[in-house]
């Protein structure tokens, strides 16, 4: 049996944690000297790592919804403080994304980055660590400390390596996320002085008066939407993303927005389902927003990278709706009470794929972008055209990625969107018929963008010079496409890892939190 | 008054003893030094101060103790605060040697100065009596005074001294004549007798003990520097030679810290309902007026003297918990805020050198290129201060904001959290010359390997104290045990 390794008795999450920051600060002690020593230390750390977190997988119980691996140490016994991590059906599946994600971003940089390789190197190795540490974090203070410090790489590399305004858009990504961060502090610190624990189990236990569960809603809501991002406080989002390098713009669309989504889940769901469900039109509302407003908003954009970075909020608009739709849902007279737990589950895993899936989508958006503007450090769609004249194998790719974007069934992009289609139809027609509106937006922006870059006439001189991709870049992609097409024609595995705990989660917010 | 003296209040009173025979020993032995033997009075004083650190040490009171008649106090807290100030004084010493030697101004009186100015803190930490708090807080200021006006030939530096004195003098005044109030009201100069005089008084007594109240909280806001009574603060830092502002802006903040610990906790904590409010206000004044101005500020030394006193408004919101936690909280603030501003103005020192001051921020341009590593020890600094874990700034901010809100007062949390993202962006912006912008200055950084490693390890020991910060909080915790 698989489940009886011995590896599995290591303590996985901590090694997860510690071993790209430890890795990391090997690279930095590579510095000066040469940077081809660099790149192999942080490429193997970074598969070891995601091997690693593979075993997380193998040895996960789909039968429990208790948090499993789980490590518990003293760290600041002053205030009941401990070093606790653990994990669920919802933040494994996270995890390995983030360590999947990581190994394709260096891979990414491997040739594009030339100055300072060591410390781009070591940036994202702390983050992949931190990241991590944030989907495992069982503390709430734990949780808050990786989860500012994550903020600490990410500026650096968007202040380094990033384009023109870098530095306008990593000072703004870096206090809007701050802004929204210590609000949170102030509501994790009135929730310890209530349960006389930071314990986020024991937050969720906590009897909380309607009032306050609002405030407390709102200020966890500060920080996760900012982070999401939902509408209207996703500006910084098209600003880090077009100055960011393609590895930080991957990172943050793939495993940064997630944090926002699961931030929701973690503490927002379960700490304060009262409130949740007193403003879920407030939630719905801003989601529908984000998906049909911003799918406009992208249709006009002339820059690629700010394309996808609107078509990455108006996505996540999606993991948002999918997880509030469930408070309609339940709340909707006509089903019974089964019938509504199975559907709300359903719009809330609809939700967690679409995290997932969005991941890979956008990641390998932003790869290719990326591609072509190391060759031609461009990001306007008007410089481009008939670019699969000349490069065949990557247009293959960047299609693929922009039907799976714009939702075509068998591609991953589809599951989501379509299972929280689907609830959102059990508990309003309007809000599912508006939710549907992506299918038509998604498909016109994404779809107008290839045939603008991709197909017609090869559009000027410098198009023609192109050379298709390496096989360092095919390989990248290759899994890319893999993993999309995988999910979308058999999402089994992803659903199966995570059923059992959004059915504890909704039964945890189904109940009132009020006396 | 019965003035009893025992044997015992000798061993009680040995560290300032000892510390007080040295300095007159090197003022006389400086005299006599030739020019080339100076560096013997930089390492007698060091040896003092090592010596006194070692006496404090050996003393470390188990429970309370008094001496000489009820005037002296040897508590948990007043130790662990004077070995703070110690190390404090000993790391600034270390700092300024090579920045005040190359300007001509490395002579005994510096030595001997500061080593008069610390006995004052060791007193005011000590103190347990009105006229002891004045006598230590004055032998302080007077030293600092002519320690800034030390640099004799810059005219900077001499205004500086003389707002300095001016407004030091009228603090001192201000805090004088609320002392005097309070001893017409109680009749007492002992501060445990003051305070069992106090919690009996009777509704009369209170208007007139709150008017001399006002007195103390102002005076102490001036040597704290917490707005409305900040205004030196920016032209003394900026205005005095750097090693100077290094030392103003570190251990004088730990005793100013202590005799509002002895005044308003010792002394008169049955008055906090009035003194709660007062703090709030000065403490959100602070953040607000400290956070916003920084960003206007292009000399990094004023920007320091903004972020100071932003710095005080959060050290205050622990006292204004008004209880043993929370004055935990402020001690472990302000022990934090000391060890940052040395590493801060450690940093400015370093990258000074002869007929270059590195006082304007553009002087940070491009130092990820010039010197990673320095670089990133000033990242560290910058960050803590900031308050962005897992750095011991953060839990410093953690800790007070934590009391504040058991105590009730969310919504000074809330305001307070909102001042301190205002203020990650002048730190922000120091990281960003120094990571993102290209260096105008090619020039190597140079200085003593003796500072150069300590100002390593103080860089790390704020990254250290950030990821295992419980051991200085229980600490902190468990010196105001003892006291009350």
């Amino acid at each position: 049996m698989l489940t009886d390794l011995p590896l599995l008795n290591l303590p996985l999450l901590s090694l997860l944690v510690w071993l790209p920051i430890l890795g990391g600060i090997w690279v930095l002690m590579t510095a000066g000297k040469d940077d081809a020593v660099a790149r192999p230390i942080a490429l193997l750390i970074s598969v070891l790592v995601f091997f690693l977190s593979l075993l997380l997988y193998i040895g996960f119980d789909t039968q429990t919804a208790d948090m499993q691996f789980m490590e518990k140490h003293a760290w600041i016994t002053t205030f009941q403080i401990y070093y606790h991590l653990g994990v669920d059906g919802i933040s494994m599946p996270l995890i390995i994304l983030t360590t999947f994600s990581t190994v394709l971003v260096i891979l990414a940089g491997w040739e594009v980055i030339q100055s300072k390789v060591a410390q781009y190197l070591a940036a994202f190795l702390f983050m992949e660590g931190l990241m991590i540490g944030v989907f495992a974090a069982l503390d709430a203070m734990l949780f808050y400390v990786l989860w500012e410090a994550m903020l600490v790489p990410m500026f650096v590399i968007i202040g380094i390596w990033g384009g023109a305004r870098r530095i306008y858009a990593t000072i703004k990504f870096f206090l809007y996320t701050f802004l929204g961060s210590v609000l949170m502090l102030v509501a994790l610190l009135y929730l310890y002085s209530q349960a006389d624990s930071f314990a986020i189990l024991d937050f969720h236990k906590l009897i909380i008066p309607l009032d306050i569960q609002k405030f407390i809603f709102l200020a966890f809501f500060a920080a996760f939407a900012v982070k999401v991002p939902m509408w209207p406080v996703h500006t910084w989002l098209p600003d880090a993303h077009v100055e960011a390098p393609t590895g930080g713009s991957v990172i943050l669309a793939a495993i940064m927005l997630k944090l926002g989504a699961y931030g929701f889940l973690r503490f927002s769901l379960p700490i304060t389902p009262d409130a949740s469900r007193e403003l879920d039109w407030f939630i719905i509302g801003l989601s529908l927003i984000a998906v049909v407003y911003i799918g406009f908003v992208a249709l006009m954009q002339q820059d690629m990278k700010k394309l996808i970075a609107y078509s990455s909020i108006s996505h996540m608009g999606f993991v948002t709706l999918g997880f509030f739709i469930a408070f309609k849902i339940l709340a909707n007279p006509d089903l019974t009470n089964e019938a509504a737990m199975t559907t709300a589950t359903m719009g809330i895993e609809g939700g967690i794929v679409q995290m997932i899936s969005h991941g890979f989508i956008s990641g390998a958006l932003f790869l290719c972008v990326g591609v072509l503007y190391d060759r031609l450090h461009s990001r306007q769609i008007a410089d481009y055209g008939g670019v699969a004249n000349v490069m065949p194998r990557f247009a293959l790719f960047a299609v693929l990625f922009g039907m799976a974007n714009s939702g075509l069934p068998a591609t991953s992009g589809f599951v989501g969107e379509f299972l929280v289609i689907l609830s959102s139809f059990q508990a309003n027609f309007w809000i599912a018929f508006l939710a549907a509106m992506t299918l038509i937006l998604g498909a016109a922006y994404t779809l107008w963008m290839i045939k603008r870059v991709i197909f017609g006439k090869i559009g000027n001189d410098k198009v023609a010079t192109l050379t298709d991709i390496n096989a360092r870049e095919t390989f990248f992609l290759t899994v890319l496409a893999i993993a999309v097409l995988f999910f979308g024609l058999y999402p089994a595995p992803l659903l199966d890892v995570m059923h059992t705990t959004v059915q504890n989660l909704l039964v945890h917010i189904a109940q009132s939190k009020v006396i | 008054m019965n003035l009893g003296f025992e044997s015992t209040d000798i061993i009680t009173l040995l560290p300032e003893i000892f510390l007080l025979t040295m300095a007159c020993f090197i003022l006389v032995v400086d005299v006599y030094l030739p020019e080339k033997l100076r560096h013997l009075t930089y390492q007698l004083a060091q040896g003092t101060l090592v010596g006194t650190l070692l006496l404090v040490i050996s003393i470390y009171p188990s429970s309370l103790t008094l001496a000489m008649d009820n005037m002296f106090i040897n508590d948990a807290m007043g130790a662990l605060l004077k070995l703070v100030i110690l190390a404090i004084v000993f790391v600034v010493f270390l700092y300024s040697r090579s920045y005040l030697q190359v300007r001509n101004i490395l002579k005994g009186e510096y030595f001997v100065l500061g080593l008069f100015a610390t006995l004052g803190m060791l007193i005011m930490v000590s103190a347990h009596n009105l006229l002891i708090i004045y006598l230590g807080l004055e032998l302080m200021s007077l030293s600092l005074y002519a320690m800034v006006a030390m640099h004799r030939d810059s005219a900077q530096a001499a205004e500086a001294a003389m707002k300095y004195f001016i407004l030091g003098a009228l603090a001192s005044g201000m805090l004088l004549y609320g002392m005097s109030i309070l001893y017409g009201v109680t009749g007492n100069l002992d501060l445990a007798a003051i305070a069992t005089n106090i919690s009996d008084a009777d509704s009369n007594k209170h208007t007139a003990l709150v008017f001399g109240l006002v007195f103390i909280v102002i005076g102490l806001a001036f040597k704290l520097g917490a707005v409305p009574f900040h205004m030196w603060i920016p032209d003394v830092y900026q205005g005095a030679p750097t090693a100077i502002t290094l030392f103003i802006s570190s251990a004088p903040k730990i005793a100013a810290f202590a005799i509002l610990m002895r005044l308003l906790v010792d002394g008169l904590s049955s008055l906090y309902v009035d003194w709660q409010g007062m703090l709030i206000l000065l403490s959100i004044l602070s953040m607000a007026t400290g956070n916003i101005i920084a960003i206007a500020q292009t000399n990094i030394k004023r920007m320091f003297a903004y972020s100071t006193i932003s710095h005080v408004g959060f050290l205050m919101l622990g006292v204004l918990s008004a209880n043993q936690a929370g004055y935990a909280a402020s001690l472990f603030y302000i022990i934090t805020y000391s060890l940052m501003g040395l590493g801060g103005f450690g940093m400015i020192l370093l990258l000074s050198r002869v007929g270059f001051e590195a006082e304007n921020l553009d002087d940070f341009k491009g130092l990820n290129e010039r010197s990673p590593w320095y670089a990133f020890i000033m990242l560290i600094l910058m960050l803590s201060m900031a308050g962005v874990p897992p750095l011991l700034g953060f839990w410093a901010k953690w800790s007070v904001l934590n009391q504040v809100i058991q105590a009730g007062f969310i919504w000074l949390a809330v305001l307070a959290v909102l001042f301190a993202v205002i203020g990650a962006f002048y730190y922000l912006r120091i990281i960003k010359l120094m990571y993102f912008d290209k260096s105008e200055d090619r020039t190597p950084i140079e200085a003593n390997m003796d500072m150069k490693i300590t100002l390593s390890i103080n860089g790390l020991i704020i990254l250290f104290l950030g990821l295992m910060p419980d051991m200085l909080m229980a600490k902190c915790l468990k010196v105001l045990q003892v006291l009350i």
